[in-house]
């Protein structure tokens, strides 16, 4: 059986989860997506080009520009994940904000509380504790759900109130360090995460973050129990009637959700501020979910997606510093890509076709 | 209707059909499944829009641009699974849509109204109940009584004898015939050979979306109209040897099993089955058979009882199970229970066993060299037709999908223990069928024991060993060679 | 310090409940005209706060805070329209396409409030809407003070209340869309035209959220705030729930909501740390939720595509 290849043919990404030209209806969302941010701006009466031109600037016009994005996009790496996870079992995990938030206080933790350790165990400690917070603060909506069929859309959105509410008050309360503001004492330096690229904050927690959507390549395409998570969330009635354990695979998939959740906080903590901060996340759980999206809920996809909101907001900023457009506008173009993304037909429509 | 043509993605369900249906018939619409008499119908009905064609009603073209269109012009449709909302009472039913008065809904006068109408047709309903209490039987008469509140003259009955007994059919023919004096048109929708036969005036037969011919009754024989639908002489599946029977497999003592409101679905069923032999259970659906197959696969947990598999009682076990034992199912809705249509077909050739070695390796890591070389021999093998591996399985054609299914049955190499076969042709055309009755008899051959449920009585009479029928849970034993009127009354009950 | 029975038995308490229940209800009676419809609606967090702001906007512009109500429930109606449109007109993920909402009111609101106002946070004062009292029960003694003074939209809430159940249950056009709900394919073999029917139970309950938002902006602050829904729109789905998607349902569970809301409030003097306080009604939604689940039953066809 040959397969012959014409000259101009161009071999289709062979992969899951990707159409057969590839990401055309990613590329598309985001023109869109531009394209509307483009048009309010005009509305309003900001300059579109310089806007935008500022806007690339800010995000990948220097090295420190370049770091600064990657930094922003490695917890966005995390929580797109985790959102990207618990999809493929066709769970809406929208709480990763307060996963990340518990994940965040507890990596803290351990890395204030304890002595100096090594730092490699110390680091792994406070990775792992991050997890494991994250880990834990899905527990009830993944009860709740295979328990009693309560959606995980209201559950994980509460807990993610509860989650902010909570480390709040901790850190208000009695773990402030001594001063006004409202944060922890610093970590202990063998916790740290090296920073890879100074002067920006960018630390070997986006190595971490790599590994991470490596294993959950691995995980979910590779795997008996991934293959199951995704049989689950695809058709549950067939899986379950062909041996696959739907509720042991819904428990798993929101438990590694709320982990990799609970990392994206460590991280943060561990690489980037250094102590637990109020009030340090500008929305990373939410992103999550739009990146998750983006990404088309592949691993590959996710870190690219991640790439690209970590740009927008940090170009965001850049331009909000520079010109007086409000940064928010590349929340309303974070919106745009998920509206897109969400009716593919709504591509195909404008693109001409049925 | 002339010339109607209706295109649907990768198949053109109506090519060229003319169909012409005179007032005050009971005109039969034949075919096999999938021979597009029910997308004809449906376009008829408003429910979807024909490409090209016309369509007259009482002499004067007309656009039929949904139901509610269709239903000002005096068409009424009764489908083959129910437009019915359960949990809304049988006059709330009837009238939706056309409820009578001002803004604000009279639940008595409706009811009154529902209830009148219904004694003027002789059709037995109570205007309160939800539906959703209702009996099969019960609530065919409610869709029937809809198209008569809306003053239907044509009247179009999509398979309505699929879920009937023999002794309930007749009932349906004995109001069809009443309704046609009163000099309404009725469109029979069938591919059941007999029935046509007693019922209709004249026939259409459709085959593969284009037209065979119309003849009247009077001047054709079942035989020629059997072979208008197919093309060809159809022959059934038989065995060639003689069954090999050995031990008993499956032993079902005392099995119970409660529905949502604490009824008995299964009332203390009682079975044997040995090993090469074919056991075929007939009835009508919603006596049981669900539910049973439900238990025999572990995916139901039963009230009481035992099910014992090779001496050891399973009931109450999970999916995996009842895998692990060497239990496989071809289950009666393919798209829920068997297949992951967004799966490519290795994926799920491997459903089911994905969980064990050869195909899982240490670790849950999975062996892809292994997966791949067992997809391309089982496509081969099962002749299962598909551009690649790696295609999506909804992209497969029913028929296809079905030897998929088939062939999960014989996994890697091993024959199953039990082989439970839930209206496994339901659906599928002539050579579809006979393949599958083909690997049901050769899985039988190789010492499997097979569970076949089917609606099908012809189907079960062709290649059963031995037939029982079950009847609201139970299990009643039938003669050697019973005929379908023996197995007709138990279907409903009586005693043979 | 105040006494915790001092708190309970207040008068105060009980017109607090009543206020903090109202964008519960209004958006809860939203939910379940989309859901009875069949199509699920969370983006009523991002209608709500959509309402509030262009409410707000209408009355910084008149000065009428009148013209601002309706602004409001017009700019709710329109992002139920989108909401509608996607789901229904392109089958989009209809939770997919109603947090896509929530995430551009979040969005849009701040940057419209910094070009215009030049602060993203919040809005200058506007004129709200005024208080009203019913002339004849105020002379009654508790009841009085527990029904008034309060903003219109508290009066509209409870009419809402009662004109959506009789418009759901006692109507022909309520029983055409729980239909559409149960099961979209046996209504429109009756000839109920589905898509319109959903497209109306979607922008209804745009509507109301936009109401919500109203009330709470206007009707409240008299301003607008970045953070003024808090997650009220997430509860409006457990009034809902609770509610066993029916008016009169959303109505208890949404007084039961806004009574531990108001609760929280007044427990704040008493020496418990306040972020304890302002979790109250996200753990409750989720108790409630556990509790309820399984016994309430949501529209047989939701969340389902009709494709004819």
């Amino acid at each position: 059986m040959s397969q012959e290849t014409r000259p101009g043919d161009r071999p289709a990404v062979r992969g899951r989860g990707f159409s057969q030209i590839p990401m055309l209806p990613e590329l598309a969302a985001v023109a869109s997506a531009f394209l509307v941010g483009a048009l309010i701006l005009w509305v309003t009466g900001h300059p579109v080009l310089d806007t935008f031109y500022h806007l690339f600037q800010g995000a990948f016009g220097s090295w420190t520009a370049l770091g600064t994005t990657l930094t922003r996009a490695t917890p966005l790496i995390f929580t797109g994940l985790a959102f990207a996870v618990a999809f493929k079992c066709g769970l809406f995990n929208i709480g990763a904000e307060g996963q990340l938030h518990v994940g965040a206080f507890a990596a803290a933790w351990v890395g204030f509380a304890l002595p100096p350790l090594p730092p490699l165990i110390h680091i792994t400690l406070a990775l792992a504790a991050g997890a494991a917070a994250g880990l834990l603060w899905a527990v009830i909506p993944a009860v709740l759900k295979v328990k009693r069929g309560v959606h995980e859309v209201v559950t994980t959105m509460m807990l993610a109130h509860v989650g902010i509410l909570f480390t709040r008050y901790l850190v208000f309360g009695p773990f402030m360090a001594p001063g006004w503001i409202p944060h922890t004492e610093r970590i202990v330096p063998t916790a740290e995460l090296l920073r890879i690229m100074p002067p920006t904050q960018l630390s070997t927690a986006i190595f971490i973050a790599l590994l991470c959507a490596l294993a959950v390549y691995l995980f979910l395409w590779k795997t008996a129990i991934g293959y199951e998570i995704r049989a689950a969330g695809l058709n549950p009635s067939a899986a379950q009637a062909n041996g696959v354990p739907v509720s042991r695979s819904i428990i798993l998939a929101l438990l590694l959700s709320g982990a990799l959740a609970g990392l994206a906080g460590a991280g943060e903590v561990l690489g980037v501020f250094r102590r637990f901060v109020d009030g340090f996340s500008p929305g990373y759980g939410w992103d999550g979910i739009a990146v998750g999206l983006l990404g088309r809920l592949h691993p590959i996809g996710v870190v690219l997606a991640a790439v690209l909101f970590g740009a927008l907001h940090v170009g965001g900023a850049a331009v909000d510093r520079v010109t007086d457009v409000p940064r928010d506008i590349t929340v309303i173009m974070q919106a745009m890509v998920i509206l897109f993304i969400a009716a593919p037909r709504l591509m195909s429509f404008i693109r001409g076709q049925r | 209707m002339r010339r109607i043509t209706k295109e649907f993605p990768g198949v053109r369900a109506n090519d060229g059909i003319d169909l012409s249906v005179a007032s005050g018939e009971i005109h039969g619409l034949l075919g096999e499944n999938g021979a597009g008499k029910s997308v004809l119908m449906s376009i008829l009905y408003g429910m979807h829009q024909p490409d090209s064609g016309e369509i007259y009603v009482g002499g004067s073209p007309v656009r039929i641009r949904n139901p509610a269109v269709a239903i000002r012009l005096g068409i009424g449709m009764v489908h083959q699974h129910f437009m019915l909302i359960p949990n809304m009472t049988v006059a709330e039913n009837v009238v939706l849509g056309f409820e009578p008065g001002g803004l604000l809904l009279r639940r008595q006068e409706i009811e009154q109204r529902v209830a009148q109408l219904a004694a003027e047709a002789r059709l037995q309903v109570s205007p309160g109940t939800p539906v959703e209490q209702l009996s099969v039987g019960a609530r065919q008469r409610v869709e029937i009584l809809k198209l008569l509140y809306r003053q239907a003259r044509i009247l179009i009955l999509d398979e309505p004898t699929a879920v009937l007994t023999p002794q309930e059919t007749e009932e349906l023919f004995v109001t069809m015939r009443a309704l046609r004096a009163q000099g309404k048109t009725i469109i029979f929708i069938a591919h059941k050979l007999k029935e046509v036969m007693a019922i209709c005036d004249r026939m259409t037969v459709l085959r593969k979306g284009r037209l065979v011919g119309t003849v009247e009754v009077g001047h054709t024989s079942e035989a020629e109209l059997a072979e208008m639908m197919v093309g060809a002489k159809v022959v059934p599946a038989s065995r060639t040897e003689a069954a090999k029977i050995g031990e008993v497999v499956l032993r079902v003592n005392g099995l119970t099993v409660e529905g949502a409101r604490g009824e008995r679905v299964i009332d203390e069923l009682k079975l044997e089955l040995r090993a090469g032999e074919v056991l075929g259970i007939a009835g009508v659906e919603g006596n049981g058979q669900a539910e049973l197959v439900e238990v025999l696969t572990g995916l139901r947990r039963p009230s009481a009882g035992q099910v014992f598999l090779n001496g050891t009682d399973i009931a109450g076990t999970s999916p995996r199970a009842a895998l692990d034992r060497g239990i496989r199912c071809i289950p009666e809705d393919r798209h829920k229970l068997a297949i992951v249509p967004d799966f490519s077909v290795q994926e799920n050739l491997i459903l089911g066993d994905h969980y064990r070695p050869p195909f899982k390796g240490p670790g849950s890591w999975l062996r892809e060299q292994v997966i791949r070389e067992f997809a391309d021999r089982q496509i081969a093998e099962f002749q299962i037709q598909t551009p690649s591996r790696e295609t999506p399985v909804r992209s497969l054609s029913g028929g296809n999908q079905q030897r998929l299914v088939v062939a999960r049955v014989y996994g890697q190499g091993r024959v199953p223990a039990l082989v439970v076969a839930a209206q496994p042709t339901r659906g599928l055309d002539v050579q579809a069928i006979r393949y599958v009755q083909d690997k049901l008899l050769q899985l039988s051959d190789r010492g499997a024991a097979v569970l076949l449920i089917s609606a099908d009585l012809d189907e079960i009479i062709a290649i059963s060993d031995r037939i029982l029928v079950i009847y609201q849970g139970r299990l009643s034993e039938t003669s050697g060679s019973p005929s379908r009127h023996e197995l007709g009354l138990l279907m409903t009950g009586g005693r043979a | 310090m105040t006494n915790i029975w001092e708190v309970l038995l207040s008068v105060g308490l009980f017109t607090a409940t009543i206020r903090m229940a109202t964008p519960l209800v209004l958006a809860g009676i939203g939910g379940v005209f989309s859901e009875r419809s069949g199509v699920i609606n969370i983006g009523m967090e991002g209608m709500m706060l959509l309402g509030a702001f262009f409410g707000v906007l209408a009355s910084y512009l008149t000065g009428n805070p009148w013209l601002g109500l309706l602004a409001g429930m017009v700019a709710g109606g329109l992002s139920g329209w989108l909401h509608a449109f996607l789901s229904i007109r392109f089958g989009a993920n209809q939770i997919v396409s109603a947090l896509g909402i929530n995430i551009l009111a979040l969005g849009l609101t701040p940057y419209l409030a910094e070009s215009i106002w030049g602060s993203r946070g919040s809005s200058p004062s506007v004129t709200g809407l005024p208080r009203w009292e019913l002339p004849l029960i105020r002379e009654i003694p508790i009841l009085g003070e527990i029904m008034g003074p309060h903003a219109p939209t508290v009066f509209l809430m409870l009419a809402i209340v009662i004109v959506a159940h009789i418009v759901l249950f006692r109507a022909k056009w309520g029983l055409r869309l729980r239909a559409v709900g149960e099961s979209a394919k046996a209504a429109a073999t009756a000839g109920i035209p589905v898509q319109q029917m959903r497209y109306l139970g979607v922008i209804i309950s745009g509507v109301l959220a936009g109401l919500a938002g109203v009330h709470l902006s206007l009707g409240h602050l008299s301003m607008w705030t970045i953070g003024i829904t808090g997650g009220r729109g997430f509860i409006a789905l457990a009034v809902m729930i609770f509610g066993n998607w029916r008016p009169f349902g959303a109505l208890t569970a949404g007084l039961v909501f806004g009574f531990a809301d108001a609760l929280q409030i007044r427990l704040q003097g008493l020496g418990v740390p306040v972020q304890f306080m302002q979790m109250v009604p996200y753990i409750v939604t989720i108790i409630v939720l556990a509790g309820v689940m399984g016994r309430a039953r949501p529209p047989a066809d939701i969340g389902k595509p009709y494709q004819p």
